[in-house]
Formats: C-alpha cells, sequence, structure tokens
C-alpha cells in the first residue's frame, strides 16, 4: 500500500505543477482540415446531352476505408464535354469546398489528365497567374464507342512550366484517382 | 623581511611580558573517512611554515612545538584526495584527520585528471572524453558517440541523428543528462536527442540494461552525459570555441564559464549557437537543410565533501529544416523517388528553414542534494522537471502551412533518491527509489488528427545494486530492478480504423464517447517490469582485463507502438500502433576481452541479445485513399535474436606515430520468420593513423578511414499497387545502398597566448567528396548524403 500512497502523493503533486494548463479536460475532437475526401468531376456535353459526373469519395480520409469510386454514365461518342472539378473535404461540417483554396493558390497546383481508350484528348481550360494551365477547368473530347479510363492526378508544388507529364512535373500527389469509362 | 618582522614581534611580546605560547603540540590520527580505518604514509604539511610530518604505521602525527595562532592543514597521501584544513591551536591539540581514499566518491571535490568512471563493474562501457567532443562541436551527440565501436546512428539527414546501441535505439535507449533522464518524446524515429553537445562534460555508455540505478527498460543501452569535474578552490576558468563550417556555409560558437570558491561555492555558465545554411551532397545541394540550434545552461549550488546542494537549469531550442523533396504525397511520389537517383526539389543554396521542418524545445530544471553519513556511506536526493515541446511543420496549403502539423508538450516531473554504503572495502550496496508523472498534451489547434494522444503516464521505479570485490582479482556484482508503468490516454479513433483493428471486440469498454465518425477512446494500461542483472571482473592487472555480464530487461512499449495512427509524409505510410502490446522482454549476454602489451593492445566484445516479443514496425498491408495507395505499418511483436561483436586494437609504432582500428558487425532476425530485421547497421571498419608531435606546438593529425559494408541482410521489399502505372509493383523500400568508403582528415595544433591557450584545428569530412547513401539514413530513398566539409576551430582556454 505505500506504493500506492506515494504514487498518490506525486500524482498530486504532478496535477499541482501542471493545472495551471487546461490539459486534465476532455481533449477536443480533431477534423482534418486538409484532406480532400471528395472530387466530383462535372461534364457537360457541349450542344446538349447527358451530364456525366464522377465521383470519387472516401470519407473517412486517410482511414482504413477505401474511396467509393461512381460514374453517373455512359460518355456519348465524338462528343466534346466542358469538365469541371470540384474538391471537398466532408469531414468537417458544412463540408469545406478545397477547390478554392487550389485556385486560390493556382501556381502551386496542377490537374494532370491520363487518358487510355477511346478519348481523343483533354485540354486545360483555365491558366494560373503565369499563363500555366491549371485543370479546374478543361475540356474533354471523346471518339467513338468503346472502353476508356481518366486518371485525374492534382501535384501540389510541381514544376511549372512543365512538358505535361507527371514524371517531369515532380512535385507531390494530392490526389490520384482513376476512373473507367464507356463511351457508347 | 617576514622572517624579520616575526623575529621583531616575537621580541616584543617577549619584552612585554605577554608570553606567546609557543610550546603548543599538535597531534592526532589520519583515518579513512569511511570505515574509520587507520592511513599510513600520509603526508601532514603546515603550509605557510613549510613544516611536513608523516603519518606512522598507527596513522599517528605529532607537530611539536608551535606557537598558538591559526594554521592550514594539507593533508595527503598516495591513494586520496588532498585536504586542506584551517585549524586554530591553543595549546596541545589533538585532531584526526580524516580522508577519502575512494576516488570515485571524490567525483564532487577532485579533479581527477581525464578519468571518467565506470558506470557498473562487469558490463561493456565506452567512454567519449571532452576533446572529442569538442571536435564534434559543430555536428550532434549521435555523430560523436559513431566513433565509438558498437553505436550506430538512425538519420534523418545530417542534422536528425538518433544514437543506436547495438543495433537498438529510441525507447531502447536510455539518455541520463547530468543525472536526469532525459524525457524528449524519443520514440520518433525522427526525433533525436535534444541536448546540445556543447553541454556535455564527458559521455559514457553502457552497452546494455546493466546500469539499472538509472533504469531497467535500457534493452539497448544507456548514454551517460557528464558534466566536468571541478576542483574546489579559488578558480574560475572556461572556454571559447568558435567554428566556421563550409558544408551549410555557417558555423557555430560555443562558450563557458566556471567560478568556484575556496567555500564549496560555484557557478557555471555555458552557452552555443550553431547556423547553418542548405547542406551539400557532391553533387547538388540537399535543398531545406538547414538548421538553427541553441543550447545554454546555467547550474549553480555548493558542493563540499559532505554535502552538497546544486540546481540546474538548461535550455535547448532547434529549428531543423528536413529536406523539401523528401516531403512526398503517395507511394508512387516515392517509387519516383527512388528510381530517379536524385532529389526531386534541387533549389539555389539558402539560410532560409523552409517546410517540412521541425522545432524542438525543451527545458530541464534539477535540484540535487548529496550528504556522506561518516563510515556508512551516501544519500542523493534529486527533483527534476522538464518540458519538452516538439511543432512539426508540414507543406501544407495556403495559410496552413505556417501552422504546425504536429505540436506536441511533454510535461515530466522526476523524484528520485538513492543511498549506496561503501564503508565495506569489499561489500557495497546502492538502493534507490524513483517516482515520476509525465503528461502529454497534443494541441488540437493543428487541424490535423493527434498523431500521438493526450495521456499520463505514471512511472515508479525500485532497485538495489551490490558489488562484491572478492580479492584483487575478481569482483562480482548484481542488481534488481522493478518497475511500474501506468499509461492513461484519452484518444480519438476513427470509427472505421476502431472497427478494422478489431478493438470493438476486444476493448468495447474504452469507449467513452461516440461521436459518429470518431470515437472517443480511454485506454488505461498498467505494466510491471522486472529487470536484473549480474556478472563479473576478473583483472590480473591493468593491462589484462575479462568482463562477463548477464542482463534481464523489460520495456513497457511507449506511446507510439501503441497508439500511432496517421500518415507519415515523410515515409508515406500510414503507421499504426496496436493497444494490445505488451512489454518486451531481453536477455542479453555480453563479454568483453582486454589486453594491453607495451606497444599494443585489443579488445573484443561479443554479444548475444535474445528478445521476447521484440516490438517491431513492418509492412503489413495496402490502404487505399484519394491520395493513392499507401503502405500500412504496423507494430506487432515478434521474438528476436541480435548477435554481435565489437572489437578495437591499437599499436605504437614508434613514439609519433599510432593506429586504431575498430570493427564492428551485428546481425539480427526474427526467430518466428527468420527474416532480417529492420534497420540494423551494416558492419564496418574504421581504422586512423595519427601522428603526434608534442614538440611542435602539440601537433596532432589523423587521417580516419571508414568502410561500411552493405547491408546484405534487410527484410524482404513490398509490393504495392501503383494508381499512376495501374498494376502492382515493388517498392524497394528495404533494399539497401551499396558499401562505401570515406576518409576524415584532422590536423591540430595549441598556441600559448600568455596565461591562455588557443588551440586550432582543420577537419575535412569526406576528404575525396564521396557519393555515398548510407542505409541507415532515413533519407537515403531521396539524396546522398553530404559531400566534403572542412571545418575550421579555434579553441581559447583561460
Amino acid at each position: 500500500m505505500k506504493t500506492i500512497k506515494f504514487l498518490s502523493i506525486l500524482a498530486l503533486s504532478g496535477v499541482l505543477f501542471s493545472s495551471c494548463s487546461d490539459d486534465d479536460d476532455t481533449p477536443e475532437e480533431v477534423n482534418e482540415e486538409e484532406v480532400i475526401t471528395t472530387m466530383t468531376v462535372v461534364l457537360v456535353p457541349q450542344g446538349g446531352g447527358d451530364t456525366i459526373t464522377l465521383q470519387s469519395r472516401d470519407i473517412d480520409g486517410d482511414g482504413p476505408g477505401a474511396p467509393e469510386v461512381t460514374v453517373s454514365g455512359s460518355l456519348a461518342g465524338s462528343t466534346t464535354y466542358t469538365g469541371g472539378i470540384v474538391l471537398l473535404n466532408e469531414t468537417e461540417t458544412p463540408a469545406e469546398d478545397i477547390t478554392e483554396e487550389v485556385a486560390e493558390e493556382d501556381d502551386e497546383h496542377q490537374f494532370f489528365f491520363e487518358t487510355t481508350g477511346s478519348i481523343a484528348g483533354v485540354t486545360y481550360g483555365d491558366t494560373d497567374g503565369d499563363g500555366n494551365p491549371v485543370g479546374i477547368v478543361f475540356s474533354l473530347e471523346t471518339n467513338t464507342a468503346g472502353a476508356a479510363s481518366i486518371t485525374i492526378t492534382l501535384r501540389h508544388e510541381p514544376k511549372k512550366p512543365n512538358d505535361g507529364t507527371l514524371a517531369d512535373a515532380g512535385g507531390e500527389t494530392d490526389i490520384a484517382q482513376t476512373f473507367s469509362l464507356t463511351i457508347m | 623581511m617576514k622572517y624579520l618582522l616575526t623575529i621583531m614581534l616575537l621580541f616584543s611580546t617577549l619584552t612585554n611580558g605577554i608570553a606567546q605560547n609557543c610550546n603548543s603540540n599538535l597531534n592526532g590520527r589520519v583515518i579513512d573517512y569511511h570505515n574509520n580505518t587507520v592511513l599510513i604514509n600520509a603526508s601532514i604539511l603546515l603550509i605557510k611554515e613549510n613544516i611536513e610530518v608523516i603519518s606512522d604505521k598507527n596513522g599517528n602525527y605529532a607537530f611539536a612545538d608551535l606557537c598558538d595562532g591559526e594554521y592550514e592543514l594539507e593533508v595527503s597521501h598516495p591513494s586520496c584526495a588532498t585536504l586542506i584544513i584551517p585549524i586554530t591551536i591553543s595549546g596541545n591539540t589533538s585532531l584526526d584527520l580524516k580522508l577519502e581514499h575512494h576516488l570515485e566518491e571524490l567525483e564532487e571535490v577532485k579533479v581527477i585528471g581525464n578519468t571518467v568512471f565506470d558506470k557498473t563493474n562487469s558490463a561493456q562501457e565506452v567512454v567519449l572524453k571532452s576533446e572529442v567532443l569538442e571536435s564534434f562541436s559543430t555536428a550532434t551527440i549521435g555523430d560523436a558517440l559513431k566513433q565509438l565501436g558498437g553505436v550506430s546512428t538512425l538519420n534523418t539527414g545530417a542534422n536528425i541523428v538518433k544514437p543506436a546501441i547495438h543495433g537498438l535505439n529510441g525507447s531502447r535507449v536510455l539518455i541520463l543528462n547530468d543525472g536526469v533522464r532525459m524525457q524528449d518524446m524519443e520514440w520518433g524515429d525522427e526525433h533525436a536527442p535534444n541536448i546540445d553537445i556543447n553541454s556535455a562534460g564527458t559521455i559514457s555508455v553502457v552497452k546494455g540494461a546493466s546500469a539499472l540505478q538509472y533504469g531497467g527498460d535500457a534493452i539497448g543501452g544507456t548514454i551517460i552525459l557528464e558534466q566536468a569535474k571541478f576542483p574546489i578552490k579559488d578558480t574560475l576558468f572556461g572556454k571559447t570555441l568558435v567554428n566556421g563550417v563550409s558544408n551549410g556555409r555557417g558555423g557555430n560558437i560555443a562558450s563557458d564559464f566556471t567560478r568556484v570558491y575556496k567555500n564549496g561555492f560555484f557557478i557555471k555558465g555555458q552557452g552555443s549557437f550553431k547556423r547553418l545554411g542548405d547542406q551539400e551532397a557532391p553533387d547538388y545541394i540537399l535543398s531545406n537543410t538547414g538548421i538553427k540550434e541553441f543550447g545554454g545552461s546555467v547550474e549553480l549550488g555548493k558542493r563540499l565533501f559532505e554535502w552538497g546542494l546544486t540546481g540546474r537549469y538548461s535550455y535547448y531550442d532547434a529549428e531543423i529544416a528536413i529536406l523539401r523533396a523528401s516531403h512526398i504525397g503517395n507511394v508512387d511520389d516515392l517509387i519516383r523517388s527512388i528510381n530517379s537517383g536524385q532529389p526531386g526539389v534541387i533549389l539555389p543554396f539558402t539560410y532560409d528553414l523552409g517546410n517540412p521542418r521541425q522545432q524542438v524545445r525543451h527545458h530541464l530544471g534539477k535540484l540535487h542534494f548529496y550528504k556522506r553519513f561518516e563510515g556508512l556511506g551516501k544519500l542523493n536526493v534529486q527533483y527534476d522537471y522538464q518540458n519538452n515541446r516538439r511543432f512539426e511543420f508540414d507543406v501544407r496549403r495556403g495559410e496552413r502551412n505556417d501552422q504546425a502539423s504536429i505540436d506536441l508538450e511533454l510535461e515530466t516531473h522526476t523524484l528520485s533518491t538513492d543511498f549506496k554504503w561503501d564503508s565495506n572495502d569489499t561489500f557495497q550496496l546502492q538502493f534507490g527509489l524513483m517516482g515520476r508523472y509525465q503528461d502529454n498534451f497534443a494541441n488540437p489547434a493543428t487541424g490535423v488528427r493527434r498523431l500521438i494522444p493526450d495521456y499520463e503516464k505514471i512511472d515508479f521505479g525500485s532497485f538495489v545494486i551490490g558489488e562484491y570485490q572478492l580479492n584483487n582479482e575478481w569482483t562480482f556484482d548484481a542488481g534488481i530492478r522493478y518497475e511500474y508503468t501506468k499509461v492513461d490516454a484519452l484518444k480519438f479513433y476513427q470509427t472505421t480504423r476502431w472497427e478494422e483493428r478489431g478493438y470493438d471486440i476486444d476493448f468495447p469498454e474504452l469507449v467513452i464517447d461516440d461521436r459518429g465518425t470518431q470515437l472517443l477512446t480511454n485506454p488505461v494500461f498498467n505494466y510491471t517490469n522486472i529487470s536484473g542483472t549480474v556478472g563479473f571482473n576478473y583483472k590480473t592487472s591493468n593491462d589484462n582485463n575479462l568482463k562477463f555480464n548477464y542482463a534481464l530487461a523489460q520495456r513497457a512499449p511507449n506511446p507510439s507502438e501503441l497508439f500511432s495512427d496517421g500518415l507519415h509524409h515523410s515515409a508515406a505510410r500510414i503507421e499504426l500502433g496496436d493497444i494490445r502490446i505488451g512489454s518486451e522482454t531481453s536477455n542479453k549476454l555480453m563479454a568483453s576481452y582486454n589486453r594491453d602489451f607495451i606497444k599494443w593492445g585489443f579488445s573484443i566484445e561479443p554479444y548475444a541479445n535474445y528478445i521476447k516479443d521484440f516490438i517491431l514496425l513492418e509492412p503489413t498491408g495496402v490502404e487505399f485513399t484519394l491520395r493513392g495507395a499507401f503502405p500500412v505499418w504496423s507494430y506487432r511483436q515478434a521474438d528476436v535474436r541480435i548477435l554481435g561483436v565489437d572489437m578495437s586494437a591499437y599499436s605504437d609504432w614508434t613514439t609519433n606515430w599510432r593506429t586504431e582500428h575498430i570493427f564492428s558487425i551485428v546481425k539480427g532476425n526474427d526467430l518466428d520468420s527468420d527474416e532480417a530485421i529492420i534497420n540494423i547497421p551494416s558492419a564496418n571498419f574504421t581504422n586512423t593513423l595519427l601522428f603526434s608531435k608534442e614538440e611542435w606546438k602539440g601537433l596532432k593529425l589523423s587521417l580516419q578511414s571508414q568502410y561500411v559494408l552493405r547491408q546484405n541482410e534487410v527484410p524482404d521489399n513490398i509490393s504495392v499497387f501503383s494508381p499512376e502505372q495501374q498494376e502492382e509493383v515493388i517498392l524497394a523500400i528495404n533494399t539497401a545502398p551499396g558499401a562505401y568508403h570515406i576518409l576524415n582528415f584532422n590536423s591540430k595544433m595549441n598556441f600559448s597566448l600568455g596565461k591562455n591557450l588557443l588551440t586550432t584545428s582543420l577537419t575535412i569530412n569526406n576528404l575525396l567528396n564521396t557519393n555515398y547513401r548510407e542505409y541507415l539514413n532515413r533519407q537515403r530513398y531521396f539524396a546522398d548524403d553530404l559531400g566534403r566539409n572542412i571545418i575550421l576551430q579555434l579553441k581559447l582556454n583561460y
């Protein structure tokens, strides 16, 4: 019992010493401020048609859950789509729009689009203050019917300007998501 | 003139008829303070009168026909500290003189040259003296310790250097800074000891858990930093070091002073400041690798032979930039870095410390009291307080770039006491108690989920160690330590993580608040650990020494091993602790044999360490996030075996030429899977050629060759899905870099400037500007190690 007594005295003295700080209280919950949980890509066909939405959503961020990837439908062949990207942090309530942060620091960010299959190409629709591409807005042109995929990568602090490849751009990957598409 | 005056005075007193008594006798015995045995052949000198007598075989001494008055006696004995005793003689006076003949007990009162006493009787021990520490004034404690066989370092670049003993680091290495166990978040791989190398006088390393007086969990070993000793006499001394460093284009200044009064009062101050910009590999600038470091300490008190009370305060503040290219986004970025062979970011040289970077501050205050009891022993009582604050800044978006991602404050109070019975010449016993309270606070303002939760920790320890000297050749020792640890944490888990770990089944009672996506939990764990040691020291002469030691050590898991939960940007991995982890138990056998001949000598020190439930971190799977894929590293426990040997030899070829040789090898295996353990140092040779000629202004030249073999025994690489390549790829995260050889040069000379001594030295590290990467540098994936570094040092002693 002596041990317990000694320990309690020690603990008491410890509490006295640190009682000026409030860290004995219940800790405050931290919601990850910076994590991007959701990327939504809206593709609007020029000249009318169905708007297609691509989404990758990982509500627990760095947690064990994997992102849920959804594509709302098939793309039309030989069509040019106007694309726009919205990034959200849904761990916060209300969800925080990360796209704004990227747009504010557009000289430090760039989206990259890598495609396979029936996609003719992707063209940047916006530029930063130095005239280099950003990629929050873009256009995507489809070929004839077939399978396709698009990998969208957001790099933080890439080399700018770069030759458009990930290898040349360097920087840190903030997002890397692949969507499987069908072109009708 | 003095004699004339005395005679005149004498004459006048005589004529005045007030006869001063000059027929007084002084006699007594000279005895040992500890056990009251008599001391033969002690010299007793009346200082002013210059009359000396020697104690006889019964320890008796006598002076005859002294005049009454004030005198000073100087008492000396070949194996004792010299004492100066003021005495008033009035008539026949009797005085027993007590001398201290246990030299190691005199640390507080006597300067014992360069001698540093062993901390244990039978464990493997090595010492770094102040001269070596001075030559590493611009580097770190780890860099200096690496000079010793069996000591390696785990680096994060050149500025974050964690010492490792016999292949083990972090919480397995106990660092004792001037009697205070450092509590500086040693559980992180990129957390270096928060100690300025310039604040240490000497450093001893015990390679194992045998120094039970300091702690029972030092499975790797104990590093003991001590202050320089000073004599009790009126004195003022100090030194200033100024260093210019080419690699990093900066330098440092370090200065100290000590003022001692005859009455035992002393004050000691020390301070240093270091500033370096970006460092350089042979082929490129290592962008964002600068450092700003400040350290200072003040100590004052009174130290007498019988008692002493001292207080010390020390402060350490370091801001360390971390290689920009080592901050990466996902596993593809890591693959790209490994494949490209050079850092992804190379910018022009700058002194700026950008992100990623860390800032650490450490306050340490202690009060120490000791009292010696005649014929019994010595009592120590100490209270110490430590406050450790750590900020880690990541590369973040927008204004958050100035907001730390990790902000932890660790406060520790320790009260300890011990008593050492040393009155018996052949048997000594030491008994101690320790209580510690620790509080960790993780600031939620970071906007990043806590890597380490808020927790409170209580430790209680007690030990008994004994040493028995059978005869001049054999000394035996044994000790036991009991340690109790209680951890009480408050941690938020993501609900998905809590379930993925299976805690919802095993620990449902820990949840105190369900907030939906997160759970507030209150894990409380108790650990009871027993450590013990037994060994012998067989010494036929000073030239021939055999030691053998067995140490049993248990270590409770640290907060990182229990609670880690999050993404590590520097390693592109998710690290997960496990609250199921219990204590690990080490059984270590070590022997050492030293032999010195007239012109040469050698030592050989084999060891074997079997660790049951060794806590290790290893890749266990992959998790996907929007950023891409990340390997998951989880802590688990396994039985491991560590075998190694440290060997050293020297030879004095001529009076001027000498060579020194060190070889160390260590192997670690997981006994369950038979795989190698991660982060075991490569075998290495250090050979040094030295030339010295005292007549040429104390000239000393040395050329050191370090040959580090490739670590061939590493865990398997892992396979991970690469979103960029859309396929499974091998992540060569465990592949070790190749062998390397580097040369270091040093030259030193002394110049006498009146009363002061100026020492100049020129050091060139990596003389040939060799490109290399070291297996135990966590930045080896991103960049080469440091290129040539020229350090010019001026030291002024006064």
